[in-house]
Order: structure tokens, then sequence, then C-alpha cells
């Protein structure tokens, strides 16, 4: 039987992969958008698992608006993205470095 | 879902509206041609609704079932957005029209960014807060790489995304747990539901990624990495931005989630916000040292102030947020006043951020000289000027609270802090001789700077009484 913490689980270990895929890759920025993806994705599977285990409509009326949200900040990524790559000629993460910080 | 909820959400959504009706009509008619325009009507309806939002008045009123909220706190925050976000729209007109960067988006975007600022401090529920926080950074993502031809500006752009992205990752995670474990988003339900005393190991660990997220927001160490970076690279009127009404949001944010969520386990998250008061002080006081850039050294000034600020909230009672409100508001014109300075900043008609440009400035023109060494006085905390008034408020609020270790390392790094404002003073009285630096004349930038330092020596007087709606504020949040 496949219960919350079960649920719980895959969304954690995806949640913490989505992290580290953020601040371990040095290679490309697009991973870099899909580990953010993978992040939110996680959150949704928590909302959705506790939404079911409460049954409790609010969790998946959240699930909806971070889906929402999570492709216009996908849009809005990649068009930065895009501006980047026109000045730069480059979306490597080691070429994100006009200031130190 | 009646007139009345809407009546309650009116200023936003006539905001909303207009940012929409505004998109569609500079598009059909001149579209950049029309940007000066939009900047002086956004510029307007923002101290129409300002106004509009203070004078309403009245008890705290929920709409839409609870997800919305208006009390005096929304209003005493959303009255301080509007107007910081109104002068800075009418500092930026020449700066962005002589860079050719008034594009009639700027406008806009920042309309769309209040909006989200407004629902921010007024949000009742978890996932009004989310959409809130999502609609400001959004549209700050934007902003931040408006000069789309530069490669600093895409960084700062690009850079504040991807931590914005990371920090919405984590309060979402926060979110989906407190969720869990309360059985509801509204703020009322969590409130109760977590109880007095101590909350379960779910809701913490639900605080706790809030927190980490809304601390990404307000730049409060250890999760200030973005903000040097973004201050550089933004083109300096959206640094100005940056600097203004996103902090006071999102602060105002973090006070509405601790209090009215967790109002009921303040022991559990004051040490948290404690920490990250002392993380953002000590952080803003040393690493601004060594820095030559006048933006980067803003950017750490900005980071130490937050400390302040949220050792006001750290105090857990109404005085502690009456202290952050007040302390917040005096940041604010503050950092207006001397961002008006660095817009005037050029050399043959390009701007120049490196603070040894300075050198000797008060030859050159001493009003403005003596307008800046009273700024950086204020922002030091030195006696005479508002700023001192503004420390001392969130020291005896830390002290009353019991937190009086907190409030002697808070006058430990604002001594250390002292060091960089000198600096500048002392560069701009007595610095050694260099190349002039050349300034624009544009009397908004003059008089906003003069207006900027006036308030701060006026202001001791009685604040401006601003005491009285802070602490009408403070007390509907805290019951």
């Amino acid at each position: 039987m496949i219960g919350l913490e079960h649920y719980l689980t895959v969304a954690g270990a995806l949640f913490v992969i989505g992290i580290f895929g953020l601040f371990l890759n040095r290679k490309n920025v697009i991973i870099i958008l899909m580990s953010i993806e993978l992040m939110l994705l996680a959150v949704n599977i928590n909302l959705v698992a506790f939404s079911t285990h409460m049954g409790d409509l609010v969790g998946q009326v959240f699930t909806l608006f971070v889906l929402t949200v999570a492709a216009a900040e996908a849009a809005i990524g990649l068009a930065i993205l895009v501006c980047f790559f026109r000045n730069r000629g480059t979306i490597a993460v080691e070429d994100i470095n006009m200031m130190k910080g | 879902m009646s007139s009345a909820d809407f009546s309650v959400l009116m200023p936003q959504i006539v905001l909303a509206i207009y940012a929409m009706g505004g998109l569609l009509f500079a598009v059909y008619t001149g579209k950049d041609k029309v940007a000066p325009l939009l900047l002086w009507l956004t510029t307007a309806l923002f101290v129409l609704v300002a106004f509009w939002i203070g004078v309403s008045g009245g008890d705290s009123t929920t709409a839409f079932g609870g997800l919305f909220v208006a009390d005096a706190f929304s209003r005493f925050a959303s009255v301080t957005i509007l107007l910081s976000a109104a002068a800075v729209l009418l500092m930026s007109e020449g700066y962005m029209a002589r860079r050719d960067l008034l594009r009639f988006e700027y406008p806009l975007l920042v309309v769309l960014a209040v909006v989200g600022m407004t629902v921010m401090v007024s949000a009742g529920d978890l996932m009004t807060l989310y959409m809130g926080l999502e609609l400001q950074s959004l549209a700050l993502y934007v902003v931040a790489s408006l000069r789309r031809d530069s490669a600093k500006s895409t960084e700062a752009g690009l850079k504040y995304f991807v931590l914005g992205a990371l920090s919405s990752g984590l309060l979402l995670y926060g979110a989906s747990l407190t969720y869990g474990y309360a059985g509801t988003t509204l703020f009322s339900g969590i409130v109760a539901a977590a109880g007095e005393g101590s909350a379960s190991l779910g809701l913490l660990f639900g605080l706790v990624f809030i927190a980490a997220g809304l601390a990404f927001k307000v730049s409060a160490a250890p999760f200030h990495m973005w903000t040097p970076d973004v201050y550089e690279g933004a083109p300096t009127p959206i640094t100005a931005f940056f600097a203004t009404a996103p902090k006071v949001a999102a602060i105002c944010l973090l006070a509405r989630v601790v209090h009215d969520a967790f109002g009921g386990v303040t022991s559990d998250w004051q040490q948290v916000v404690a920490a990250l008061s002392v993380a953002s002080m000590f952080l803003g006081a040393v690493a601004a040292i060594g820095q030559s850039d006048i933006k980067r050294l803003m950017a750490y000034s900005s980071i130490n102030h937050i400390g302040f600020a949220l050792m006001g909230l750290s105090a857990g009672t109404a005085f502690g947020v009456q202290a952050m409100l007040v302390y917040m508001a005096i940041y604010v014109v503050m950092n207006i006043g001397t961002f008006a300075f660095i817009l005037s900043m050029e050399r043959d008609g390009k701007p120049v951020t490196h603070i040894q440009a300075l050198s000797l400035f008060s030859r050159n023109d001493m009003t403005r000289a003596v307008a800046m060494l009273v700024l950086m006085f204020s922002m030091a905390g030195v006696p005479p000027f508002v700023g001192f008034f503004g420390k001392y408020y969130v020291l005896s609020a830390a002290v009353d609270a019991g937190l009086g270790w907190l409030a002697v390392l808070g006058v430990i790094a604002s001594v250390i802090a002292a060091f960089y404002y000198l600096k500048i003073v002392y560069l701009i009285f007595f610095g050694p001789e260099g190349e002039e630096l050349e300034t624009t004349r544009s009397p908004v930038l003059w008089g906003m700077l003069m207006a900027s330092a006036l308030i701060m020596v006026v202001g001791v007087i009685n604040l401006f009484g601003i005491e009285g709606p802070a602490a009408m504020a403070a007390q509907s949040l805290v019951q």
C-alpha cells in the first residue's frame, strides 16, 4: 500500500535533487532552468499528496496556481537567457562572471 | 464572492487594469514615444491610489473568505510602497530618456510589480502570498534586465532570476509542508493549528522554509548573494527601485506571516529572525568596507539596514513591528535621496559609479555636498538626524523584549557601518585631487535630494507623525 509518506519521500528527494542540480551544475544555464522546474514539481507532488490524504481540495487549487506561475517563470527565464546569449554569445554557467559577488 | 469583496480589492484592480490598458494603448499608438506620458500618468496614479488607500481608514476587513486582508498594517505598507515607487519613477525619467532606456514597458512593469507588492502585504492565505510574491518577482526580473544590449544588465537579470526562482521554490516547499501539517492554507487556520507554545515538527519545517524564501527576497544574510551583483548590473533608476519598494513589501510580508500565521509560537521564529538580523547587520557592515562601486556599497548598506529592521521584528511584540515600520519608512526616504544623488553622477555624459569620483565634490557644489553629508550621517545613525531615531526605535524594541544581547550587537554593527558612510563624506569634503565630477542639472533629482535631506533634519521634531499610523498598523497585526 502506497501511503502519504511515500509521496512525501519522493517529493523531498526530487526537491533536493533540484537544489543540488542548481548548485553543482557548472555547465549550462538551461540545466538550471530544468532544476528549478524540478523543485516546483516536487512541491506539486507534496500539495496533491496532502490534498488527497486530507480530502481537501485547496491543495489541488494551489497546484494549478503553481503550474501556471511556473510556466510564466520559465518563459521569462528563457527570454532573459536569450538576451544574455545575444550579448555574450554563451550560456555556460562559468561565463556568468562579469560581476564578482 | 460578492461586490463587497471586490470593493476591498478595488485599488489593486484599478492598478492592474491600468497596467493592461496602458500596454494596449502603447502598442497601438506611438510605442516608446508615449513612454514619458505613461510614466507621468503612472506616477500620478500611484500618488492618487496611495491617497485613496491612506484615507480609507476603517477596521480590518477581509475579502474572498479571508484570502485578502485590508487592515491598518496593509494600508501603512501599501502607502509606503506606492509613494516610494512614485518617487523612483519621477527620478528615473531624465536618466532613462538620456540613455535611450525610456521604453513604455518600464512604467507598466513597475505598476505590475507594485500590484504584486500591495497584494503581498495584504495576504491572508499562502496562495495569495505566493501569487503576490510571484507577480512582483516576475516583473522585477524583467526590469533588472531592461537594458537589453548590455551584458551587465542581462547578467544581473539572469542572476536575479535564478536565485529568485530558487527562493520561490524554497518558499513553496515550506508552504506545502505548512498546508499539509496545518490542514489549511489560511493564516487564521494555521495559527489555530499551530496552537500556543510550540508547533509540530512539520509546521516548524514549513516555517523555516518560508522564512528562508522570504529572507532571499529581503536580501538578509546569509541569503544576500544576489544583491550586490543585481544592484551593480541593473540600470541605476532600477537599482533605486529595488532598494526601496520591494524591500518594504517583502519585510512586511515576513512580518505578516510570522505574526498572522505563526503568532502563537513566537519563541520558535524569534531565534531565526534574530539570527538573520545579526548576520545581515554584520555582513552589511563589514563587506561594504572594501567596495569601490557606490551601487555595490548601497547594496551592502541595504543588507545592513534590513538587519536592523529584522531586529525590530524579532522582538515579537507590537512595539517591535511599529519600530520595524518606522525604520523602513525612514530607510526608504534616505535611499531615495541618496539615489537621487547617484543618478546625477556622470562624466562626459556617461554615468559614473566609482566612489573616487566623489573626490572633493564639495568644491563643485556645496549645497548638494551638505545634503549628502546629512544623508550619510543619517544612514550611519548619527544623533541629530532622523536615521538615529530609527535605530533607537528598533534597539529599544529589542531591549524591551529581553533581547539585550541583540541590541548590543546592533550598536557594534552600526559603529562598523559608520566607517564607510563617513568614508564617502570624507571623500566629498577632503578627498584627494582628481578629475572633477560632472553632475546633471536636473531639478527633479535636485529636489528629491534636498527634500530627503531636509526630512532627515526637520523630521526629528515628530517624525512627521508617522509613529501614530505605524502604531495602529502594528496593533492591527499583533493582537
